[in-house]
């Protein structure tokens, strides 16, 4: 307004579409750049909303933690505390100034075994969680987005899996096949996807009747182009939180399988501490420190999982409404 | 037909001067003044954002709880405002009632629409399960749907059929005031014609008051007596319906009346007329006369001075300074 | 790029249309429940010159969405064809997917329309990025965003859809149609989920965009004042079958066939009294014989057609597909008898 006068009408134009808030332009970057503006600024605010959920900020915490103490493993207590000949402690000590957690039947500190193990258990949970959801994810899409007799089919055999037992199948795929890590990892991705399968089948389905579907097609996309545009980045946070819980349960069948002797018998895990208490007769013996702490450790960390699993689930998708 | 009430009796709505302003700060409605009597039609335009349908549902205190209300609401003399929760339940659909926006979506869609017709009834007036069938019937055959249709789903149902439901739903307590939110928006041409035809021989039977709300202000010129716009919260003009409607005098009444033009109106063919920019943001508005970033006529004191509604002809308000001054003997003439 | 002056050309005389429908027929198999396949478009010729706005107007379930949806190729029928520059559509999907870079398509609902995890950039590039396009992409970008009336494009850039209003939300639609370069663009109800105000600019974007870019529109729509406002030609559909069409100013303000009579009729401002048809369209799987709007005609119910002699060829003779060209033409046996009445 360039004059005083306020009956003079005003200088100023046709305005400019309101803005809601004010965006800073971003300087003269390609498309490249500008992706990883949107990744930041998403993943910012992303933060600010999970912050909120005392919980889940909780879970995160421990994990960290976990995940803290598994990754210095190497440089806290070394890989010689699983050794059994250079045990430095009697068997079966209780629990002293020298060995915290006291020793198991071999003489090793406890301490430093649950240390040690948590990389392995936390490894194992988290492939076979990957594996799982890779392969739920990736029926899921596919049965949604092609339908038809493909689809039937995929759900057909999913439904076969989903009736399976899963400890069950899981314990005959480990018997059959050599006793390592890589069978566990197998065996429990290969019995879980299922109910990702679904999930995600459902979530396709929901997606790909939205207009922007029909859009993409208009605008020339292909199958391969609406499934990996559009499907995936919405079905994601679902795949997401699916995969925190599945973790934990990932967790708890490797420790179940260890416990039941079918474990990789050469490293240290905690279901494997469980088996060797066990074997021992700490139960009855009375010997709490062999299996508590493996015990507690496995509940907190499948539990902190699942904390974050449905942190994240409610602040990607707040109509579910889980109240912090 | 009687003859509507005159300003001698008490009108079956009043509104002095209501502001609704939601949880988180945000000012829906700033401020608004209606009446209606008995056996009139008022309409409401306006666009979304404006606080109509705020308006709407805090008339019978469907607002969320935390919001806050202020202002008096007389229906038929008692302030609903200030009722005791009882009573309000009470008059809720019995004193006045909502014909819902969007149908469609209003209906419960896993119980049949005679239940839920039925709903209401036997809530309020305790009338037996075979009464309040009976009256079920009635109401259908009312707004034009065969009786048997009560043991239908809402899916079988087309959209125009819907509405009908919804209509007769509000009908069932027989209440003195219905609010229509949109009653027709999302309806072809043809069936929207026939819901507005149901809609006024109901209110003239029945001796209703009618408040109807949408955006499309031809068809409010059509169907109502005496219309309002509103824009941010505010009643930006009023008046004798036909005469807002073919000559507004604030410019946002200009805009909406010739947003939907007039079929053989050479001065329209291939030239659409709108607005620049859009509806404000309830929780951004702009400073002094909330209109002026998109009014073609704006003066530089528009942008400080906020209007309020003034005298433009005899029963005609509008909230804008291009409209003429403000004399006692204006003022007087132009309360309903 | 021809820059025409600001006053809307005429349509040429009669040239090769740009795209059109010959004696199309969509069905769709029964579903459950249902005797009949339900016959959506039922012989329909159509003509879409370059440069020409056709509005294509009916209620819901006549069939125009479906006939606009086989237009762009996106439904195949299941009898006729669609040519597009003189040549019949392939439907193969190399053919198609070169065919959508000359026409393209604008969807009623702009927030469902966007993907709400797309910024608007992501949402304008996605056409140029299926079709591998080889300039700049950016500046692509930029300039069908100010076509499209956001100025300046770059604030846009970085925004959700939820973060714009409707009105924008549309532009942007109307922006990642517009990158293309298509020839023409098929609309369906371009304007029915905007604020009343909003309508008039994104109206007026279309008349632009054909007067600066020469593109050709078909607009779906059930809104006759939007057909006033920006159509050449109009075509009234009913049932699966175009029942009148021709210029605007002429089927709009003297219509012959009843169906549009009554049409306009209804609208507030129209002259005279509102013939309120009664019922609601009829199920497309359950066509009446003969005419099909015989059923709901006004004509036949207040004995006119008896009076013209035409009452028993409307319960029993069904009336020839209209051709799509831009004459006017009305499929009503009464209509015909009017017209050769007329001194």
């Amino acid at each position: 307004m360039t004059t005083t006068d306020p009956d003079e009408p005003m200088t100023t134009e046709a305005p400019p579409p309101v803005a809601p808030s004010e965006a800073p332009s971003p300087p003269k970057a390609g498309p490249r750049a500008l992706a990883w503006q949107r990744r930041r600024r998403s993943a910012a605010r992303f933060w600010q909303r999970y912050r909120t959920h005392r919980a889940g900020v909780f879970g995160l915490s421990a994990l960290a933690l976990f995940a803290l103490i598994a990754l210095t493993a190497p440089l806290t207590v070394g890989s010689d505390v699983q050794s059994v000949t250079n045990a430095p402690g009697r068997p079966m000590e209780s629990p002293s100034a020298e060995f915290p957690l006291g020793t198991d039947q071999f003489g090793r500190s406890l301490l430093g075994l649950v240390v040690w193990g948590s990389r392995v258990s936390l490894l194992v949970g988290l492939l076979a969680a990957v594996l799982s959801v890779a392969i739920g994810a990736l029926i899921g899409i596919t049965a949604g987005h092609f339908r038809g007799w493909y689809a039937t089919v995929m759900m057909r055999i999913t439904d076969w899996f989903l009736v399976m037992p899963t400890l069950v199948l899981a314990i005959a795929l480990a018997t059959v096949m050599s006793r390592s890590l890589g069978t566990i990892i197998l065996a429990i991705g290969v019995t879980t996807w299922p109910t990702t399968a679904r999930l995600v089948r459902a979530q396709t389905l929901g997606v790909e009747s939205r207009p922007y579907i029909e859009r993409a097609r208009a605008l020339g996309g292909g199958h391969w182009h609406v499934m990996s545009r559009h499907v995936l980045p919405n079905v994601m946070p679902l795949v997401l939180a699916q995969t925190t819980l599945i973790i934990s349960s990932a967790i708890l069948a490797e420790a179940t399988l260890a416990f039941l002797g079918l474990g990789d018998p050469t490293v240290v895990s905690w279901g494997g501490l469980l088996q060797d208490a066990r074997e021992a007769g700490a139960v009855s013996a009375g010997k709490w420190w062999y299996l508590v702490p493996p015990g507690i450790a496995i509940a907190v960390v499948a539990l902190a999982f699942t904390l974050c699993g449905r942190a994240v689930e409610s602040v990607l998708n707040p109509k579910l409404g889980v109240t912090r | 037909m009687k003859t509507p009430n005159t300003t001698t009796a008490q009108p079956l709505l009043d509104v002095r001067d209501l502001k609704v302003t939601y949880a988180g700060g945000v000012a829906a409605v700033r401020g608004v003044n209606l009446t209606v009597n008995a056996g009139q039609k008022l309409g409401i335009a306006g666009e979304s954002g404006c606080g109509k349908s705020t308006l709407a549902l805090a008339l019978l205190r469907l607002l969320p709880a935390g919001t806050r209300v202020t202002g008096e609401i007389l229906l038929d003399g008692e302030d609903v405002l200030t009722m005791k929760w009882g009573r309000v339940r009470a008059v809720r659909w019995a004193g006045a009632s909502i014909v819902f926006q969007g149908a469609m979506h209003s209906l419960n869609a896993v119980h049949r629409v005679g239940d839920q017709i039925a709903e209401p009834i036997l809530l309020h007036r305790k009338a037996t399960p075979a009464g309040a069938r009976k009256k079920t019937g009635e109401l259908l055959e009312q707004v034009g749907l065969p009786a048997a249709r009560a043991s239908a789903y809402p899916h079988e149902l087309s959209g125009g059929q819907r509405q009908r439901v919804m209509i007769a739903m509000a009908l069932a307590c027989d209440p003195r005031l219905v609010i229509a939110d949109e009653p027709t928006t999302a309806l072809d041409v043809m069936i929207q014609a026939q819901i507005l035809r149901l809609i006024q021989q109901l209110v003239s039977e029945q001796e209703l008051g009618l408040m109807m709300i949408s955006h499309d202000l031809a068809v409010l010129s059509d169907t109502c007596d005496r219309l309002a716009v509103m824009y941010a919260g505010r009643v930006v003009e009023e008046g004798p319906a036909r005469q807002v409607y073919e000559d507004a005098q604030h410019p946002y009444g200009q805009a909406l009346s010739a947003a939907f033009p007039r079929i053989g109106d050479a001065g329209s063919r291939f030239a659409p007329r709108g607005l620049p920019g859009d509806p404000p943001d309830p929780s951004a508005l702009p400073s002094g006369c909330t209109f002026h970033p998109r009014c073609a006529v704006a003066l530089n004191s528009c942008a400080a001075e906020d209007q309020a509604l003034r005298a433009a002809a005899e029963g005609r308000r509008a909230a804008c300074v291009h409209v003429g001054p403000v004399t006692v003997a204006d003022e007087a003439r132009s309360t309903p | 790029m021809t820059t025409t002056a600001t006053v809307p050309p005429v349509p040429q005389a009669p040239s090769a249309p740009l795209l059109s429908a010959e004696g199309l027929h969509v069905t769709f198999p029964a579903r459950r429940g249902d005797t009949a396949p339900a016959r959506a478009v039922d012989g329909v010729d159509l003509d879409i010159r370059a440069g020409e706005i056709v509005a294509l107007v009916g209620e819901s379930g006549c069939g125009k969405t479906t006939l606009a949806r086989s237009l762009l190729g996106l439904v195949p029928p299941t009898a006729g064809r669609v040519t597009f520059a003189g040549r019949p559509l392939d439907y193969s999907s190399r053919a198609l997917k070169a065919y959508r870079k000359r026409v393209q398509l604008v969807l009623q609902d702009p927030s469902g329309s966007l993907n709400p995890r797309h910024t608007v950039y992501d949402a304008v590039a996605e056409g140029l990025r299926i079709h591998r396009y080889g300039g700049d992409e950016r500046e692509a970008v930029s300039m069908a965003l100010s076509r499209a009336g956001l100025r300046p494009p770059e604030r846009f850039f970085l925004r959700y859809p939820h973060e714009l209003s409707g009105g924008q939300r549309q532009r942007v639609v109307i922006a990642g149609a517009l990158v293309l370069e298509p020839e023409l663009i098929v609309a369906d109800e371009p304007v029915a989920s905007l604020d009343a105000s909003v309508r008039g600019e994104i109206l007026a974007l279309l008349l632009r965009l054909r007067s600066e870019l020469g593109l050709s529109a078909l607009v779906v729509t059930h809104d006759l004042g939007l057909a006033w406002n920006i159509a050449d030609r109009v075509a009234v559909m009913y049932l699966g079958r175009i029942v009148e069409t021709g210029a605007v100013e002429d089927v709009l303000t003297a219509p012959q066939h009843p169906y549009t009579q009554a049409l306009l009729s209804v609208l507030p401002e129209a002259p005279g009294d509102p013939v309120v048809l009664t019922g609601e369209p009829p199920d497309p799987s359950r066509i009446p014989t003969g005419c099909r709007f015989h059923a709901r005609c006004q004509i036949l119910a207040n004995g006119e057609a008896e009076r013209a002699g035409v009452a028993d060829a409307c319960r029993g003779e069904d009336l020839p597909v209209l051709d799509g060209g831009g004459g006017a033409q009305v499929a009503c046996h009464w209509a015909r008898t009017q017209v050769a009445g007329a001194p």
